[in-house]
C-alpha cells in the first residue's frame, strides 16, 4: 500500500490570550491540541464537531492559511516524495498551492465581487503560469461546464448569481488548477435546502470523476454521512473518534459522537429525539476540564474519567476512539421509524 | 385532566395577507396571499427557504414592517377578548400595538445578541419589562426574573441575572432571551429561527426547553425555520411556503407522511438523513430559487416542478384550496381553483 | 443545470445588463438616484470650470483699483429689456453725504448699462498658454465698469475677485487632499497589510500628529514661511502643511479597511490560489476600498477648503496680492464693513455652498460606494 496522501501528525495550534496595555500573554487557547490523522488518496474524510472544536482551525493549518504551532503535515507529492507543509515558507508553498485547494462556506464572501467569473475562476490559472488569455478562456469555459454552469456566464459578475450558483463558481475555482486534495469548509451549510442536495451531488460526482481527495469540514452529520468514507469527530481541540462512516453511524464508540447524532432533529414527527439530550455546554478550549474533556457532560462518566485523560485507542480495525470505555459501551443510535 | 373545550376559536387568524416592498428595481411581493390559523396552545411551524416570506409574515403579525414594505391587503385577526381585533388596522407605533407586543405576542429572535443591550445586564432588561407590563415593584420583578431564569434552565440564576449578554454563551443567551419573551406570559410566542445560530447539542436543549415551557404555560407558538428536522420535532401544524405563497398546510404528520404538494415532496426527498446510504446521489429539486424580482408567472414553483401540467401551471396561479379541516394545498394537481387574475 | 424560467424579454435584457455591470457602473447607477448629490456634483463641475479659467468668467481685472468707486453695492443683473433678451444692470449714481462725508450710492433704474455675453475685455492667457480677451460677461461699452457683486474698499470688482479666489481655494482643497490621500493610502496600507512593529510605529505617529493642536501648528508653520516667497510658493507650502496633518484620518481608514479585508474569504481564496502579495493588494484589496477612499476624500476636500479659508482669513495663509476666499473674507473683518458693505460677506456664502456641495457629493458617493451591501 502506498503512503497516504496527507498524514497529519501531532498538529497543535495555540492562540495566545493577551491582556492589558502591554498585551502580556496570560494563557493559551488550545484550539487544536495534538491531532493526528491520515487521508488516503481518493477518499473523503469528514471532520465533524461543534463550533469551537477546532475543525476549521485544523483545516486552515493544513491549507497553511494559518501557521501551526507544532506538528507535521506530511504531504505526498505527485512524484511520491513526501514533504512537510508545516514549516514551509510562503514562497516554497507557492507551487504546492496548485495541488491543495479550498471550497469556502460563504458563497457570497468568497468570490471577489469586483471581478467577473472569468477573472475569479481564471486567477489561479494565471498565477500558476497559464499566460495566454485564449487558453484560460477555454479552461474556464470547461470548468464552468463541469460544475453545471453555462460558459456564456463567464463575463458576468458574481452579483448576478444565486447562492447555489456562486457555490458552483467557488468549486470551479477550486478545481481550476487540477488539485489533488480539496479542503471543503462547510460547503453546503449556507445554502437553501433545495439547493443543498444539488451541490452535494455535484461534489460527489466530481470527486469520483476527477479522483479527488476530500477533507470535508462540517457540523451537519447527515451531510457527512452522505458524502464521506471516514469520519473524524473533534471535541475541544481533540479527535475523539475516527472511523469509517458506516461504522460510526452503526455503532459510535465515543459517548460524544453518539450524543451528537441523537441531537440532530429527525425530519419525521413519528420519531422522537427527546430522549437523550446532552447536558451542559462545550467547555472553553482555554480552560478545558481535567481528565477526559467530555466527562462533565458524559452520562457514563466514572471517577477515573475525571482523573485520567484517555488516549485515542483502536477498538476495532480502523476504528479509533478516545474513551476509557470505548470497547465496552453499547452506544447504538436507535433511530428507527 | 383539565376539560378540553369542544369548540375553540383560533387565537390568531391570518387571512389573505399580502406584503410588498416597493424598491427602485421593482416591486417585490414578499408575502402573496397567506392564510393560516393559530389555535391556543398549538405550535404552528412555518417552513420555507430564503425569500419564501416566512420572516416577513412574522414581522407583519408584529406590525414591524418598515418602509418601503407595506401590508397591501389582508387581515391579521388576534383574539384578545371575545371580539377579534385586526392588527393590520392598528397604528404600528400606537399604544395598543405596543401593549400587545411583549405582553400578548412575544418574539424570540434568531440572534439574541442583537436583542440585548450590551450596556445593561440581561436581568435588568427583563426586570424593566416585567415592571412595565405588570406594574409591580423592582423587588417583586427581580424575584419573578430569578424564577424565570430557573424555569428556562439557567443555573445559578441569582448570579446570571446580573451578567451582561456578551458574558453569556450562545446557549445561555438564547435561554435568557426565552426568559425575556416569557416574562409577561404571552399567549402567542413567535420564534424566528431560534436555534439556527447555535450548535446541534445546544439546539437539542433549547428545543426540549421550548417544548416543555409550551406544555407548562400552554402558549401558542409560531415557529419559523428552514430546518425540516426541527419542524418535525416541534410543530403540531405545518405551513410550507415558497416565494411568498403557501404551498400546503396541514397537521405535521400528514405533511411529513402524506405530503400533497410536489414542492413538499421534493423537499422531503432531497434532505440528507442520518440513515441515508453513504455516497449515493440525493434526489434533487432542479433549478435555483428565482430572484424576487423575477417571480415566475403562474404557480411560483412551476419552473422547478416535476409534475408540471402543460399550459396550466405557467399561466394561472393556483388558489389555496381547502381539503378538509386544517388541510389545504395550492396546486392544480389537487384542485382547479385558480387565483383571480 | 439551467435556469428554465420564463422571463419576459425586456426583463431578461435588463438582467443581462446588470449581470455584466462592473463595480463602477453599479456605483454610478446608485449615485445617480441620489438627486441632491447629483445637483451638487453639477455645481462642483461649474466651480471647477471656473478654476480652469477664472479670467474668462471675470468681468474685469480683479486687481483694478479705483478709490472713487469704493463700496459700490451689488448691481442686480436683469436679463430682459423690453421683453427681449438684452441683459443690463442699473446705473449707479454716487453722492457724498455732507454730514458723514461718505459716498452714498443709489441706483438709477432709468439709466441702464447694457451687458453682453462673450465681450472683449482685459487680455489674459487661457490656461496660461493662449492669449485671449473674450469674457463670458462684460459691459457692452468698454468704458463702463459693472459690479455684479459690488466692489470693495479699493473699488475692486468683487465678482472678478471671487472668480480668481475660487481658483485658488478649490485648487488648494483638491491638491491638499490628493497629497493626504497619497500619504494616507501608502502609510495606512503599509500599516494595515504588514502589521506588527511597522503598524505600531505608524499608529503611534498618527496618534502623535492627531494629538498636536492643529491651529498653533499651522500658525507656527505658516509664520515660518519666508516673507519673500512668491504667492505661488506660499500657495504650495500651505497645501503641504494642510495635507501633512490631514493624512492621518485617511491612513486610519485605509488601515482599518486593510485589516478587515485581510480576513475576507476572497482574499484568503486568492492567497490559497497562490497569488503573490502585490497581486493580492493591487488586484483584490485596493479595488475593493478605492470607491470608499474616493468618497472619504470628497468629504475631506471641504475640510481643507475651510482650513485654507480660516488660515488666510487670519492673515497666515495665502496673502494678498494672491486671491483666495479667505483673503476676500479678510475684507469683511470689521464691524464697520459689515454694516456698510454687507455684500463683502458673499465669499463666505460661496464657501458655504461649496462645502455643502462637497459634503452632499461625498455622502452620495459613500452610500453608493458599496453596491454589494444589500
Amino acid at each position: 500500500m502506498t503512503a497516504p496522501l496527507l498524514d497529519v501528525r501531532g498538529l497543535r495550534k495555540f492562540f495566545p490570550i493577551a491582556k492589558g496595555m502591554m498585551r502580556r500573554v496570560t494563557g493559551q487557547v488550545r484550539a487544536v491540541d495534538d491531532v493526528s490523522f491520515t487521508v488516503r488518496e481518493g477518499e473523503a474524510l469528514g471532520l465533524v464537531g461543534e463550533s469551537g472544536c477546532g475543525k476549521t482551525t485544523t483545516a486552515r493549518c493544513i491549507l497553511r492559511a494559518i501557521d501551526p504551532t507544532e506538528g507535521q503535515i506530511l504531504y505526498r507529492m505527485r512524484d511520491d516524495a513526501i514533504v512537510d507543509l508545516a514549516p514551509m515558507s510562503a514562497a516554497d508553498l507557492g507551487p504546492l498551492r496548485k495541488d491543495i485547494q479550498m471550497i469556502f462556506q460563504d458563497p457570497f464572501g468568497s468570490l471577489n465581487p469586483r471581478m467577473t467569473l472569468f477573472d475569479n475562476v481564471g486567477e489561479p490559472l494565471l498565477v500558476h503560469g497559464m499566460r495566454s488569455r485564449r487558453e484560460r478562456m477555454d479552461r474556464v469555459a470547461e470548468l464552468l461546464r463541469l460544475v453545471g454552469l453555462r460558459p456564456e456566464f463567464m463575463h458576468r459578475f458574481p452579483h448576478a448569481f444565486s447562492g447555489g450558483q456562486r457555490q458552483r463558481i467557488g468549486i470551479a475555482r477550486a478545481l481550476a488548477t487540477g488539485p489533488r486534495l480539496v479542503v471543503a469548509d462547510e460547503p453546503v451549510s449556507a445554502l437553501d435546502v433545495s439547493v443543498q442536495a444539488q451541490v452535494l451531488n455535484l461534489l460527489l460526482e466530481l470527486q469520483t470523476r476527477l479522483g479527488l481527495t476530500f477533507l470535508f469540514v462540517a457540523h451537519d452529520l447527515s451531510v457527512v454521512r452522505h458524502i464521506c468514507d471516514r469520519v473524524a469527530v473533534m471535541y475541544v481541540g481533540q479527535l475523539v473518534e475516527l472511523a469509517p462512516t458506516d461504522a460510526v453511524f452503526r455503532r459510535p464508540r465515543h459517548p460524544y459522537t453518539a450524543a451528537l447524532m441523537r441531537a440532530v432533529p429527525v425530519p419525521d414527527p413519528r420519531v422522537s429525539g427527546a430522549d437523550a439530550i446532552l447536558k451542559g455546554e462545550v467547555p472553553s478550549p482555554a480552560s478545558p476540564p481535567s481528565g477526559c474533556y467530555f466527562h462533565p457532560r458524559c452520562r457514563f462518566a466514572e471517577e477515573r474519567c475525571q482523573r485520567e485523560a484517555p488516549v485515542l485507542q483502536e477498538v476495532a480495525p480502523g476504528h479509533f476512539a478516545r474513551c476509557h470505555f470505548a470497547a465496552q459501551l453499547e452506544l447504538g443510535v436507535a433511530q428507527t421509524v | 385532566m383539565p376539560p378540553i373545550p369542544t369548540v375553540t376559536e383560533p387565537l390568531l387568524s391570518v387571512r389573505d395577507l399580502r406584503v410588498s416592498f416597493r424598491l427602485d428595481e421593482g416591486t417585490v411581493r414578499a408575502v402573496d396571499g397567506v392564510s393560516f390559523d393559530v389555535f391556543p396552545g398549538q405550535v404552528v411551524g412555518i417552513v420555507g427557504e430564503s425569500g419564501c416570506g416566512k420572516s416577513v409574515t412574522m414581522r407583519a403579525i408584529l406590525q414591524l414592517i418598515d418602509p418601503p414594505g407595506r401590508i397591501t391587503s389582508g387581515e391579521i385577526l388576534y383574539r384578545q377578548d371575545a371580539t377579534p381585533i385586526d392588527l393590520t388596522r392598528l397604528p404600528p407605533r400606537g399604544r395598543s400595538m405596543r401593549d400587545l407586543r411583549g405582553a400578548e405576542i412575544a418574539l424570540i429572535p434568531q440572534e439574541p445578541m442583537a436583542a440585548f443591550s450590551p450596556v445593561h445586564t440581561v436581568g435588568s432588561q427583563i426586570i424593566e419589562a416585567i415592571m412595565l407590563h405588570e406594574r409591580c415593584g423592582r423587588e417583586q420583578a427581580r424575584a419573578a426574573t430569578v424564577e424565570l431564569f430557573r424555569d428556562v434552565g439557567i443555573s445559578m440564576p441569582e448570579q446570571r441575572i446580573d451578567a451582561y449578554s456578551w458574558q453569556l454563551s450562545g446557549g445561555l443567551r438564547q435561554r435568557a432571551m426565552i426568559a425575556m419573551a416569557l416574562s409577561c406570559k404571552p399567549r402567542l410566542l413567535i420564534a424566528d429561527e431560534p436555534t439556527t445560530a447555535i450548535d446541534v447539542t445546544t439546539q437539542a436543549q433549547i428545543l426540549a426547553l421550548l417544548r416543555e415551557l409550551q406544555r407548562k404555560y400552554d402558549t401558542a407558538i409560531i415557529f419559523i425555520t428552514h430546518d425540516l428536522g426541527v419542524i418535525a420535532q416541534m410543530a403540531n401544524y405545518v405551513v410550507v411556503m415558497y416565494l411568498g405563497r403557501i404551498m400546503e398546510e396541514g397537521p405535521v404528520d400528514e405533511i411529513f407522511h402524506a405530503p400533497l404538494h410536489p414542492y413538499t415532496k421534493a423537499l422531503l426527498r432531497s434532505i440528507p438523513s442520518l440513515n441515508s446510504e453513504t455516497r449515493t446521489a440525493l434526489p434533487v429539486i432542479a433549478g435555483t430559487l428565482p430572484h424576487p424580482f423575477n417571480r415566475p408567472s403562474g404557480c411560483p414553483f412551476h419552473p422547478r416542478c416535476e409534475d408540471i401540467i402543460a399550459g396550466c401551471c405557467a399561466t394561472a396561479v393556483p388558489a389555496l384550496h381547502t381539503l378538509g379541516p386544517r388541510r389545504a394545498v395550492s396546486c392544480f394537481l389537487h384542485s382547479d381553483a385558480a387565483e383571480p387574475a | 443545470m439551467s435556469d428554465v424560467q420564463t422571463i419576459p424579454v425586456a426583463a431578461a435584457v435588463a438582467e443581462e445588463r446588470i449581470a455584466v455591470a462592473s463595480n463602477w457602473k453599479l456605483v454610478w447607477w446608485r449615485f445617480r438616484r441620489h438627486h441632491l448629490a447629483m445637483i451638487s456634483a453639477g455645481l462642483l463641475i461649474c466651480l471647477y470650470l471656473v478654476v480652469l479659467c477664472p479670467d474668462f468668467f471675470s468681468t474685469q481685472d480683479p486687481e483694478r483699483t479705483d478709490a472713487r468707486q469704493a463700496f459700490i453695492p451689488v448691481q442686480m443683473l436683469h436679463l430682459f429689456d423690453d421683453g427681449s433678451l438684452n441683459p443690463w444692470v442699473p446705473s449707479i449714481v454716487g453722492k457724498r453725504n455732507p454730514v458723514t462725508l461718505r459716498m452714498e450710492w443709489t441706483t438709477d433704474p432709468r439709466r441702464r448699462v447694457h451687458v453682453g455675453f462673450f465681450t472683449r475685455g482685459k487680455p489674459y492667457q487661457l490656461f496660461g498658454l493662449f492669449p485671449a480677451n473674450i469674457h463670458l460677461l462684460g459691459a457692452v461699452d468698454p468704458g463702463q465698469r459693472i459690479f455684479l457683486l459690488g466692489s470693495d474698499r479699493l473699488g475692486r470688482d468683487q465678482w472678478s475677485r471671487i472668480m480668481h479666489g475660487t481658483q485658488t481655494s478649490m485648487t488648494v482643497g483638491l491638491v491638499a487632499v490628493t497629497l493626504s490621500v497619497i500619504f494616507g493610502v501608502v502609510l495606512g496600507g503599509i500599516s494595515g497589510y504588514f502589521g506588527g512593529m511597522i503598524d505600531l510605529v505608524i499608529q503611534r505617529l498618527i496618534e502623535l500628529l492627531q494629538s498636536v493642536p492643529t491651529i498653533p501648528i499651522w500658525l507656527a508653520l505658516s509664520a515660518a514661511l519666508p516673507r519673500d516667497w512668491t504667492p505661488i510658493q506660499v500657495f504650495f507650502a500651505i497645501t503641504v502643511i494642510l495635507s501633512l496633518i490631514g493624512w492621518t484620518t485617511l491612513a486610519r481608514e485605509v488601515r482599518g479597511r486593510f485589516l478587515a479585508l485581510r480576513e475576507e474569504d476572497f482574499v484568503l481564496a486568492a492567497r490559497l490560489a497562490g497569488c503573490g502579495r502585490m497581486r493580492i493588494i493591487l488586484r483584490h484589496m485596493v479595488p475593493t476600498f478605492l470607491s470608499h477612499i474616493i468618497a472619504t476624500s470628497s468629504l475631506a476636500i471641504p475640510v481643507m477648503i475651510i482650513n485654507e479659508t480660516s488660515l488666510s482669513f487670519l492673515g497666515l495663509g495665502i496673502r494678498p496680492p494672491a486671491i483666495s476666499w479667505g483673503v476676500l473674507l479678510q475684507e469683511a473683518q470689521n464691524i464697520q464693513t459689515l454694516a456698510l458693505a454687507p455684500w463683502l460677506l458673499i465669499p463666505g456664502l460661496i464657501v458655504i455652498v461649496a462645502v455643502l456641495a462637497f459634503n452632499l457629493v461625498g455622502d452620495g458617493l459613500r452610500d453608493a460606494s458599496d453596491p454589494y451591501s444589500h
